[in-house]
């Protein structure tokens, strides 16, 4: 106990703290071990999950699965760690984890005083809620003195303790650690509302025994980036990061997709896709790997339009529409710096 | 030869090596190094990664704002508030749960001994039956089990189960009509002290006359006597001045009274039921544990069954039970931890769960935490050690 | 003539204090107030039973391959039935289902070997059961070796990962638990004291906390770069708390032996280590060890806990199961086969406990 106290009481006199660099630690430890450890949901249905055969599924998981191709080649070399959003900042600021892609919201806090960093916007989201059709509510605002039921630790926690101050509307919240759960005690009847990002609404919803009996508010209360997070510090690891996620983006803007690759590559006299495909320019050297890595991400991943639809769009149970997570170019506000 | 020679008068000295008080001086010293450098470089190896990876670090966290909800809070608290105001309101929530289920358990647990040890048959057994279903099934089974039955077997507040328009069961909970103490109450409160300051004259009074006559005084039934009357007697005199708030269905939920929410409901009946359980078998151990000998000695003395129990077997017993009993009582407050699987506010989850979470400094918060489950349990271990000094049996 | 010189035979007891009306009359209706209890007991065993028995036997489904089979409304076995495979082992490849299998029938084999008096040297068999088996078993369980496949822990899971976990703890926390016991009898202040502090702290905190701690933020605390496996941080955790608890149950077999052993080995000349191998250890073990047994079942329940880390145990694949969208509903059926589980474990084992408690009772209590 007396240890304890000392540690702490030491950790409370560092109160300001510098970040150093130490570019390459975590690549170097990755390619040692021979694969990339990825902190990922505990189970929301299109973001990440395990499908019958144990196989971990998802946009979420499709980010470290690019990670994991721009690197080794080999897109299934990352193990998951389901975590609850409890427990993500703690594993990722340990070391437990290499990235973690765990529909986590993009905030000033989280940037600058966690000691991370978010690589970038894989969904752009909004918090909504969920009724019970029998409830007879369409809209938010009437939702004074109804209890929700909640995931802890979330920024969704905080959002709806501001939207109910600032409309002076009054509400219980009942916090459960993990979505499942938050789920089932809104199925079970604990709550009025469920309240969470409007993507895992629907995902939820599927999954509830009558969903026809819910509907979700048509009110988006809040902005929620949700993107991979990496910690401070390791800008090389940063990088690669970030830029398998825009290789995925450029490559749906260039028209580049997991089918029609091996013919462009071959044939293709767009200075654009050459640049993406490593065969001119910068090619891989600047991240610190070969010259293909953006080939390996779309070969064996997809670009984004092809993660979209397959885990939460059109071809998945759950049909969400693009909407602003098209690309800038079609509506949307997905826009990925270049690759040059 | 010269060696066998040497004078032998005193023993040989050993070599230093093998005195026992150098041995355990050599060791002390290692240990104490040992000890030392793994502290040391903990310490470094913790301050060097949160250094590198730019973690913040000490306590000024505490004072910024939470900005969320907590469902049950038995002081003051609102959004706005600090984070160490969210320690403050964990740490009520655990030691009301760790209270109301060290209470429930003690009284289901005597119950249940008292059952076991009945003569009847079929009243013994269905104890027995309690005893061993709920003492070999893990609690957060228990817990996650009773949380589901009340969610799902529970009618919605609509719907609400009504016990004379005022009190009312629902899946959001227990709704009690509260108290609203008036002005006059603080009449009820002198008469409450002075009947404990009567009861305490009447206990020595009594003791005293017995003493001196022999004679025994029912001290019991007069102190309940006293202890009931007077702050009833002062209630009605004071004009009755206790209004009660009866919860109201408006909009979604009720309003007004007081509410026992089902995570707590859940949590308090998976925890009294288990530790039940447990403290059942150590009453009767204690019990069983008193020589036969000693009852068939007072029976011979010509004592009654009842000062049998009362003045020679509870009195040993107790040597054995207490510090059980104690040990479960802090096993109780330690497994109430466990109301983060169901989503009751307690320490653990509010602070060491969403605290942790929304400011993501996991060591103080984990620090903290610890810290205040140590100073229960070792301001109880302490007291209990008290406790077993003075009622050690004397050996030798 | 009346011949009176002997006694009369005996009449037989009246047939109201005999037999099963006797019975019945002593044991069940001694009294009105009994006879109320007894009365309102049966009712209640009326009111549990009838409704239970009809829903876990006489309206349930036990065949079929969906929830399309559960219509009878009674508990759906089918939810369990399809999922036990998962239950037990976990996500361990299904080609693999053997090592698990063999491994635990070694264990078994060992067990009864060990109970059974006339297997010759049993001390061997128990030394080997303690150092040799959980080396064998950790092999046939992650493989690497000997031309069996690789099989990461995070692919273990359901009771066999339970089993491996509690098995882990006791067999690691018992010799810390003695060292740390001894330690707290010592005559050196210094080692008093750490053994003191660390009992206390571990048996001080919620475990949670302590799996918390193990599981995600142990690698802070540790140099840079040193990562390793979940599972075993998770084990560690386990038995640091489990041993400070062992070592409490061990000291108080230490203190119940008569200050006369230890004062006698003395006597004999015998160092401390000796005396404490030779002549205190063995009675003082023999003495806790229905007490060790408790412990061990603590630690079997407390390993429900992982379910708080995300460790797939039986529990947390069990609630798993009924979250899956295909058996949405059936949560009690899954609650109800783990109590069960668990408690034909504990159960067994806390008989097995009350049992050499009889046998080993041979007079060092005071």
């Amino acid at each position: 106990m007396k240890k304890l106290f000392a540690l702490t009481s030491a950790i409370a006199l560092l109160t300001s703290v510098s970040s150093a660099v130490y570019a390459g630690v975590t690549l170097d430890a990755v390619k040692k071990k021979g694969f990339i450890q990825c902190g990922v949901n505990t189970g929301v249905p299109g973001f990440a999950g395990t499908d019958d055969k144990g196989t971990w599924k998802g946009i979420d998981v499709d980010v470290c699965r690019a990670a994991a191709a721009a690197i080794f080649g080999d897109a299934s070399k990352v193990q998951y760690t389901p975590l609850t959003a409890k427990e993500r900042f703690t594993a990722l600021q340990s070391g437990e984890i290499d990235i973690l892609s765990r529909n986590t919201t993009w905030t000033l806090t989280r940037d600058t005083s966690l000691g991370l960093n978010f690589a970038g916007v894989n969904y752009y989201d909004g918090q909504g809620f969920m009724v019970k059709k029998s409830l007879g509510v369409s809209s938010a605002k009437e939702l004074d003195g109804a209890s929700f039921c909640i995931q802890a630790g979330t920024t969704t926690e905080l959002n709806l303790t501001d939207y109910f101050r600032a409309n002076n509307m009054a509400y219980t919240p009942i916090t459960f650690d993990t979505s499942p759960e938050t789920a089932a005690a809104f199925d079970a009847g604990r709550c009025d509302a469920l309240t969470s990002d409007q993507s895992q609404l629907y995902a939820l919803r599927i999954q509830l025994k009558d969903p026809e009996g819910a509907v979700v508010l048509p009110e988006i209360i809040s902005k929620e980036p949700l993107g991979p997070v990496v910690r401070q510090g390791d800008d090389e690891w940063f990088n690669i990061v970030r830029w398998s996620l825009y290789a995925m983006i450029n490559a749906e803007e260039l028209g580049v997709s997991s089918a029609n690759i091996d013919e462009l590559a071959a044939s293709t006299k767009d200075p654009n896709i050459l640049r993406l495909l490593g065969q001119e320019g910068i090619k891989g050297k600047g991240m610190g790997l070969e010259d293909n890595w953006a080939v390996n991400i779309i070969k064996q991943v997809g670009n984004y339009g092809e993660i979209f639809e397959r885990n939460v769009g059109q071809d998945s149970p759950l049909k969400i529409a693009r909407g602003i997570n098209a690309l800038w170019n079609k509506g949307g506000i997905q826009y990925a710096p270049p690759i040059r | 030869m010269a060696v066998e020679q040497q004078p032998s008068s005193a023993p040989a000295k050993a070599a230093l090596w093998r005195r026992p008080v150098f041995r355990s001086t050599v060791f002390q010293v290692l240990l104490v190094l040992v000890i030392v450098y793994v502290g040391n470089s903990l310490l470094s190896n913790t301050l060097h990664n949160l250094h590198q990876r730019g973690i913040s670090t000490g306590f000024d966290f505490l004072s910024n704002a939470a900005g969320f909800g907590i469902v049950q809070s038995l002081i003051d608290y609102q959004e706005t508030d600090t984070f160490a105001r969210t320690f403050l309101v964990g740490l009520v929530n655990t030691l009301l749960v760790s209270f109301l289920g060290i209470l429930f358990a003690t009284v289901i647990g005597f119950i249940m001994d008292v059952a076991r040890l009945s003569k009847n048959w079929l009243i013994a057994k269905l104890a027995m039956v309690y005893i061993e279903t709920f003492r070999n099934i893990p609690l957060l089974l228990q817990i996650l089990f009773w949380y589901f039955i009340v969610l799902n077997k529970l009618p919605l507040p609509r719907q609400s189960m009504n016990l004379a328009d005022v009190f009312f069961i629902n899946k959001r909970g227990l709704y009690l009509p509260s108290p609203i103490f008036e002005s006059g109450f603080w009449v009820v409160g002198v008469a409450i002290l002075v009947a404990i300051v009567a009861v305490i004259f009447i206990a020595r009074w009594a003791r005293a006359r017995q003493e001196r006559t022999g004679e025994q005084f029912h001290t019991v039934y007069a102190s309940l006597a006293v202890l009931f009357s007077l702050p009833v007697l002062a209630y009605f005199a004071a004009g009755s001045p206790v209004g009660w708030e009866i919860p109201e269905l408006k909009g979604f939920n009720f309003k007004g009274g007081f509410v026992v929410i089902p995570e707590l409901a859940a949590l308090l009946l998976a925890l009294s039921v288990y530790t039940a359980a447990f403290i059942a078998e150590a009453v009767r151990s204690g019990i069983l544990a008193v020589s036969h000998g000693q009852t068939e000695a007072a029976y011979a003395l010509g004592l009654r069954p009842g000062p049998t129990l009362r003045l020679v077997i509870i009195p040993q017993a107790l040597r054995v039970i207490i510090p059980q009993l104690t040990s479960q009582y802090l096993n109780l407050t330690k497994n109430s931890s466990l109301a983060t699987a169901v989503g009751y506010p307690d320490l653990v989850s509010v602070f060491a769960g969403t605290t942790l979470n929304q400011t993501g400094q996991a060591i103080e918060v984990i620090a903290m935490t610890m810290a205040v489950y140590l100073t229960i349990s070792l301001t109880i271990s302490l007291l209990m050690n008290w406790y077993n000094k003075k009622k050690q049996l004397v050996e030798r | 003539m009346i011949k009176n010189n002997g006694f009369l035979p005996a009449l037989p007891p009246p047939s109201t204090s005999v037999g099963v009306i006797g019975w019945l009359r002593q044991n069940l209706f001694p009294s009105p107030l009994n006879t109320v209890l007894t009365i309102l007991a049966i009712y209640l065993i009326y009111l549990v039973t009838v409704p239970t028995v009809s829903w876990v036997f006489l309206n349930a489904d036990w065949v079929g391959e969906s929830r399309n089979a559960c219509t009878s409304g009674g508990a759906c076995w089918v939810f369990v039935a399809a999922r036990f495979d998962l239950f037990m082992y976990g996500f361990y490849p299904e080609s693999e289902y053997w090592r698990i299998n063999l491994a635990f029938a070694i264990l078994a084999l060992l067990l009864v070997l060990l109970n059974i008096r006339q297997v010759p040297r049993r001390g061997w068999l128990a030394a080997f059961t303690l150092i040799g088996y959980p080396v064998v078993a950790f092999y046939l369980f992650s493989g690497g070796l000997f031309g069996l496949d690789e099989v990461e822990t995070s692919r273990w899971g359901g009771l066999s990962l339970t089993l491996v976990l509690s098995g882990v703890g006791i067999v690691a926390s018992l010799p810390i638990g003695i060292v740390l016991a001894l330690g707290r009898n010592s005559q050196m202040p210094i080692v008093k004291a750490v053994s003191i502090v660390f009992i206390e702290f571990w048996r001080g905190v919620p475990l949670i906390t302590v799996l918390f701690m193990s599981s995600v933020m142990l690698p802070l605390f540790l140099p840079e770069g040193t990562s390793f496996d979940k599972l075993l941080r998770a084990m560690i955790g386990i038995v640091l708390f489990e041993s400070a608890y062992m070592a409490e149950v061990v000291r108080g077999g230490l203190a119940a032996i008569p200050r006369g052993q230890y004062e006698a080995a003395k006597a004999l000349g015998l160092n401390y280590w000796k005396s404490m191998v030779l002549i205190i250890l063995p009675q003082a073990l023999k003495l806790v060890i229905p007490g060790i047994v408790n412990t061990f079942i603590a630690l079997f329940k407390d390993t429900t806990l992982v379910l708080i880390i995300g460790l797939f145990d039986l529990l947390t694949t069990i609630e798993a199961g009924f979250k899956d969208s295909n058996w949405l509903g059936y949560a009690v059926e899954g609650y109800v086969f783990a109590a069960l589980i668990y408690w034909i474990f504990c159960f067994s084992m806390s008989r097995y406990s009350q049992n050499l408690e009889r046998k080993l009772h041979t007079g060092h209590a005071r």
